[in-house]
């Protein structure tokens, strides 16, 4: 156990005492391995960086389909959703022997969990778009294609930055688990710690993998405000209508966001 | 995949101190546990937060929490539990999922009392209840819909997450599939998964059930039930 050494200071005073080996923190293991933990924030961001990538380029693909074809959005939710229910632990494990350990392997089961959260938000944010808007974009001549890139998409960033927002801090999430099947990233120093009953690497990791996980979610809401500025100035305007449309929405968004760090 | 139904169908596998049997009852005393728990903790607290109209701030920092990722949160919490004696396994798994489960519960119920028409809480309150009975019979079975919402989504990524627990030395469905990992039993990680992806649809099973049995007057009146559940498929983020 961490704190079993034999003839080692009590555990509880080590930790205002002295800083070593069986601390929570042992910051001299921590200042040696700055590399390391360089290198686990570098995979890291890059695996998440890939999955959120591929996740938001084939969910825009399906999107337009499921959009254009009405019918065909009702299977591919469902696909996405079956994929999106398999618990992560046992997706990266039964892809192992198929792809092998490493990168690739963890880049498709991420990729593979942001498709529903993608899909559902962008399909749905155009599809609330109102009526009277895309009616007007028609009336003035606009074709469809152009239709589509500059009126219904821009007016639904919310949902599709919200759906961006979501996968992201998902992916990063997960990513930590990732490290079983030796993807790196944060999770390889947290498996480390495990594996060696040490802490330190454990709390480095994890306290990491919080940090950047919550950054980023701060980041996407600053995105949000910045890229709508429309929303923003609607919120004081109607009063009596806001906590119910508010409500609306966070369920909504809370609905999304379904099994977020597993 | 006929390994793993062969795997998932001997007698054997069932049996003994980590056989199937006893790890499906771990996996589903530790989810009931999480859930019974965050239910108490949330319900009380955003019932009276929404009755009294108040408590934005308070949703907007809960939905900050849902990015934590759970299994940083069970490695963090494993060496404090280590060092304070509460052993491995059981408690950081149980404490990252509590955490896990608190927000859509807690966000539910606020947002189903808070979406409740103010024209029927001025009805009760101009038939002269009184607050206590306002939330009581009015406020709760309203928002009931939602709140049964909220614990389902929270148990169905409970009992999915609960198996992380068994990186932790937590003996629970996880258990086959990291042994499996470990050991390159490929029958065995399947078998695993099988199990944890049918004890979830279970589970949401088990609670739509609840909300139908539940709740008869929701699944009569059309129109009070349209309100409440289409705004679930608009996916726009409030915070």
């Amino acid at each position: 156990m961490i704190d079993a050494v034999a003839g080692g200071p009590v555990p509880g005073s080590t930790v205002v005492t002295a800083n070593g080996p069986d601390s929570f923190v042992w910051w001299a293991w921590v200042g040696d391995h700055t590399d390391d933990i360089r290198e686990a924030t570098v995979e890291h961001l890059q695996l998440t960086a890939t999955a959120i990538g591929c996740g938001f380029a084939i969910a825009m693909v399906l999107s337009i389909v499921s959009l254009r074809w009405r019918g065909t959005y009702g299977p591919l939710a469902a696909i996405a959703g079956i994929l999106y229910s398999i618990p992560s632990l046992a997706l990266f494990a039964v892809l192992v022997p198929v792809t092998g350990l490493g990168f690739r392997t963890a880049a498709i089961a991420l990729t593979s969990y942001t498709l529903l959260i993608l899909l559902r938000n962008i399909v749905e944010g155009v599809r609330a778009v109102p009526a009277s808007v895309v009616d007007a974009a028609d009336g003035m001549g606009y074709e469809p294609w152009r239709r589509f890139l500059t009126v219904d998409l821009p007016l639904a960033t919310p949902a599709i930055i919200s759906g961006l927002r979501i996968a992201t801090v998902t992916v990063i999430g997960l990513v930590t688990i990732g490290a079983l099947v030796g993807s790196g990233g944060y999770g390889t120093l947290i498996d480390d710690g495990l594996s060696r009953k040490f802490s330190t690497p454990i709390v480095v990791g994890a306290s990491l993998s919080i940090a950047t996980a919550m950054a980023f979610d701060l980041c996407f809401v600053a995105l949000g405000r910045v890229l709508t500025p429309w929303t923003r100035s609607r919120g004081g305007l109607d009063v009596a209508d806001e906590p119910t449309d508010d409500g609306a929405e966070r369920v909504a968004a809370e609905n999304a966001k379904r099994g977020v760090g597993r | 995949m006929s390994e793993a139904l062969d795997y998932l169908l001997s007698a054997s596998s069932w049996e003994g101190r980590n056989g199937l049997g006893r790890l499906l009852w771990n996996h589903v005393r530790l989810s009931g546990a999480v859930v019974f728990v965050a239910v108490a903790l949330t319900v009380p607290p955003a019932l009276w937060l929404g009755h009294r109209r108040r408590g934005g701030a308070a949703v907007t920092t809960v939905n900050l929490s849902r990015a934590l990722p759970t299994f940083a949160v069970i490695a963090l919490v494993f060496p404090i539990s280590l060092r304070f004696g509460f052993g491995l396994g059981f408690w950081p798994t149980f404490v990252a999922l509590l955490l896990l489960a608190l927000p859509p519960i807690f966000v539910n119920t606020h947002t189903g009392v808070t979406s409740i028409d103010t024209s029927v809480v001025d009805a009760a309150r101009a038939m002269g209840m009184r607050e206590r009975e306002v939330l009581w019979s009015v406020e709760l079975p309203a928002a009931l819909p939602l709140i049964l919402t909220g614990v389902r989504i929270s148990a169905v990524q409970v009992v999915a997450t609960t198996t992380l627990g068994a990186l932790v030395g937590f003996a629970c469905l996880g258990l086959p599939i990291t042994q499996g990992l470990r050991t390159n039993d490929h029958a065995k990680i399947l078998g695993g998964a099988i199990l944890v992806a049918l004890l979830s649809l279970a589970t949401e099973a088990l609670f739509s059930l609840l909300a139908r049995y539940s709740m008869p007057w929701s699944a009569r009146s059309r129109p009070l039930r349209r309100a409440r559940t289409r705004p679930v498929t608009v996916p726009l983020d409030g915070a």
